[in-house]
């Protein structure tokens, strides 16, 4: 039994292990982009067309890291600024779904294929959930 | 399979000396930002450190108990409605940053978890229900439980498509 605790013990800190660096280095990255980029950036680069708000936030949500609430409160401010509302939803679903900054700790961890998929269908969903979101709202 | 993994870490190594080299050069040009950021990342970490010790633990537990034939029978190919189920609850109860799952989800992977399972967890991350009271006062109560509920139903679709594209590829690239 000592031997398969060991074991265990031994295959978790080697799993752990390989992608430490990895890790450190994305929260490294993290770090930066949330002390280079002010808050107030992304209310100023929408322009009222829904289409191109809708992919500018897309773009934005996917490259943006940090707590969910974050993209909250983001949301909830470019939302008081008049952008549509459809923009603001797929904002919030690339922000929490789509990582391009963690991609690399994704590849090594899971796979390229499985990351790199994943990552383009969680983007193309982010715009028909919003779109669904909206739609259902303005039924109910 | 060598060159495989040597591009892979060579691909790896690249991202961290990229990262190392932003800080190298904004040490010497914006004292004030790198002093930010640094600040930040202790923050980050000193947050996360936490939820390392329990993810390690989990997966130290998983790896005592849960054998390939387990993980391939509750969570591989053939699991039905309780995979999902699992990895849909799984998901939304998960907390923290993503990168701190991705050791466990490895090794589920290796031992048989289906990849719809995993793209399933990973979306239903975006569920968190201690924010959910925050989402309602931004947009509204209608708006947070009908997004909620469309993401979980696209979470299942989505990892429906991602296993269908991996199979796709797969048998694609054998026939090659």
């Amino acid at each position: 039994m000592a031997k398969i605790i060991k074991n265990s013990f031994l295959k978790t800190l080697n799993g752990f292990a390989k992608l430490i660096p990895v890790i450190i280095s994305v929260i490294l990255f993290i770090s930066l982009i949330i002390a280079v980029v002010p808050k107030s950036f992304y209310s100023k680069i929408f322009t009222g067309n829904i289409a191109l708000d809708s992919l500018t936030a897309g773009i934005l949500g996917s490259i943006s890291v940090g707590n969910p609430m974050v993209s909250y409160i983001i949301g909830g401010e470019i939302l008081a600024e008049r952008v549509n509302l459809i923009a603001i939803t797929v904002f919030l679903l690339t922000w929490i779904s789509v990582g391009v900054v963690g991609l690399p700790v994704e590849i090594k961890a899971l796979g390229k294929r499985f990351a790199i998929t994943r990552n383009i269908l969680s983007f193309l969903t982010a715009f028909i959930i919003a779109g669904l979101t909206v739609l259902t709202i303005s039924f109910l | 399979m060598i060159k495989k993994n040597k591009k892979r870490i060579n691909g790896t190594y690249f991202f961290i000396t990229i990262v190392l080299f932003s800080y190298l050069i904004l040490f010497l040009t914006n004292n004030t930002l790198f002093n930010k950021s640094l600040e930040q990342f202790f923050s980050i970490v000193k947050e996360i450190t936490p939820l390392f010790i329990i993810v390690f633990v989990l997966m130290f537990v998983f790896n005592l108990f849960l054998t390939e034939k387990r993980v391939a029978k509750i969570l591989g190919e053939s699991a039905g409605a309780k995979g999902w189920l699992i990895s849909i609850i799984g998901g939304i109860l998960s907390m923290g940053p993503v990168y701190i799952w991705y050791p466990l989800l490895s090794d589920l992977q290796k031992k048989g978890m289906k990849n719809s399972f995993i793209v399933t967890f990973l979306y239903n991350r975006a569920i968190k229900l201690p924010l959910l009271p925050m989402m309602a006062y931004y947009f509204g109560v209608l708006f947070a439980v009908v997004l909620t509920s469309y993401m979980i139903i696209f979470s299942i679709i989505n990892g429906l498509l991602v296993n269908k594209f991996l199979k796709y590829e797969n048998s694609n690239s054998s026939k090659q």
